[in-house]
């Protein structure tokens, strides 16, 4: 049996068309995905990211667990609704999954993880706190809507009244605690489509209502299959495709999310990235535009005067109306490759991603 | 529920194949299957003047999800391709049975078309293929 989120009713009022994710039955579109793609970068749009898990670490232990448990490093957030981007590895360097961190207060985090490995991270989690003192707690009693587009943020604030105020002075990254129980209405100007927008940890009791809200302030549904052309577009990773617990932080383009500084802090994973980095590592995650028509596929092969490579992620781009992907390529790989797309080969360009972002396209 | 109208012809693989007062036959893919393969974004027509057996790949629509193949229901030349899916690929999701025709042909041997599905037989494929 699949599971709803609290929102089921609405998405089946704005005629999604639903599909199986994770186990749970999500909108993939509400008529078109391509449409909703556009509205996201060009007005407002949201998302039901209800099946999503929400983790609240608490404890005296809280921080030097997750300095441990994370590849980057919580030290850099000890403001109270910071947000920081961290993939969390096994002991060989390989990414378990990538997730958000928040410090909400002293001793006690937020941790936002992925649906589809929810399980698997519930249960690695819990054995590294064996011992620990530090408490966790999973937030199903929360929903979230992600409310994207450069006009997303008045039509929230247009939506959801002055219980939100708080929100309009983040800066990006940063979360707003807006409830009268702290964590209850938690608003973070954090996304996963390259515009501005809030990401909204609201009581699942009051989803349907904020957003029938959000609906009349003329922000529309956008489904699961105009998120992964959005995200793929601002460059961001999908766990289980661009990089899974055979792939390093450092082949998957997520380099920059490791915190090797200090030195002291040692975190699961670490030796392993430091053996890779010693040596560099040998392969990368590029961008790559296909010229002409046709659609570039995760999985298809990567040809290159350096060796083969394989695409991670790949679709149609609305923004730039032509396919883009993400590869992993030999390091020295650069300027052109070919993709073999049923079987021909076909030329496409190698370039630095993201490949679009505040609406427009950006590629070099 | 799909629109499966009843004055057409329909194949297995869900192209459907209208029979125009002229004996050619204009063909396009069925609402269930634009349906099923969402957005397209390119679509890849047959040669125009190429001849092709009944069953043989001439086409392709490619969307977000997926490519998918089109094949000729029938046996006959290629006439004519619809050269504003160039432009606009989405017709094929809008007006799958009228301005989002694929291509049309003269048919070798008009009695192959009789030997296609009527509307009936496809809504129960297509019942059939939904369990």
């Amino acid at each position: 049996m699949s599971q709803h989120t609290p929102l089921y009713e609405q998405h089946l009022a704005a005629n999604a068309k639903m599909v199986d994710f994770a186990g749970w039955d999500m909108p993939i579109h509400y008529g078109s995905q391509l449409d909703e793609h556009h509205q996201v970068r060009n007005d407002a749009g949201m998302f039901d990211v209800s099946h999503m898990v929400v983790l609240d670490l608490t404890g005296p232990d809280a921080t030097p667990f997750l300095q441990r448990l994370l590849a980057n490093d919580v030290a850099r957030i000890q403001t109270p609704g910071k947000a920081l981007y961290s993939c969390m590895l096994n002991e060989r360097g390989g990414v378990i999954d990538d997730l958000i961190v928040y410090f909400m207060e002293t001793n006690w985090y937020r941790m936002v993880v992925n649906a589809a490995t929810r399980d698997k991270d519930l249960a690695w989690i819990g054995a590294q706190a064996e011992g620990v003192d530090v408490d966790i707690r999973e937030r199903d009693d929360l929903a979230m809507i992600a409310v994207q587009g450069p006009n997303a943020r008045d039509k929230a604030h247009a939506a959801l009244g002055t219980r939100i105020d708080a929100a309009r002075e983040l800066k990006p990254f940063f979360a707003a605690d807006c409830g009268e129980n702290k964590g209850d209405l938690f608003v973070g100007r954090t996304g996963y489509t390259g515009e501005d927008g809030y990401e909204i940890m609201l009581p699942a009791g009051r989803a349907g209502a904020a957003w029938d809200a959000l609906l009349a302030a003329g922000v529309k549904p956008v489904g699961l299959g105009a998120r992964d052309t959005l995200r793929l577009e601002a460059g961001m990773n999908l766990y289980g495709q661009d990089m899974d617990e055979d792939t390093s932080p450092l082949e998957a383009g997520l380099a920059w999310t490791v915190a090797f500084e200090p030195a002291e802090r040692d975190f699961v994973g670490r030796a392993a990235l430091q053996k890779q980095q010693a040596t560099g590592p040998a392969r990368k995650l590029a961008g790559l535009i296909l010229e002409g028509r046709g659609v570039l596929r995760a999985h298809q092969k990567v040809i290159t005067e350096h060796g083969d490579g394989e695409i991670t992620s790949g679709s149609f781009s609305p923004t730039l109306e032509k396919s883009i992907a993400l590869a992993r390529l030999p390091r020295a790989a650069e300027q052109h490759c070919e993709v073999e797309i049923r079987g021909k080969r076909l030329p496409a360009r190698i370039v630095k991603y993201p490949f679009a972002r505040n609406g427009k396209p950006c590629t070099r | 529920m799909s629109n499966v109208p009843n004055e057409l012809k329909y194949t297995k693989s869900h192209e459907w194949v209208r029979i125009e007062d002229d004996g050619s036959v204009t063909i396009g893919i069925t609402d269930h299957a634009q349906d099923l393969l969402g957005d397209m974004v390119f679509i890849e027509l047959p040669e125009t003047d190429a001849n092709y057996t009944a069953g043989e790949e001439c086409a392709v629509v490619e969307s977000v999800k997926a490519a998918s193949d089109v094949y000729a229901p029938i046996t006959g030349e290629v006439i004519a391709v619809n050269e504003e899916l160039g432009d606009a690929p989405e017709t094929v999701n809008q007006d799958p049975f009228g301005n989002g025709w694929i291509f049309k042909m003269t048919p070798e041997d008009a009695g192959e078309i009789e030997e296609l599905m009527d509307a009936e037989a496809y809504r129960e494929l297509i019942a059939s293929e939904s369990h």
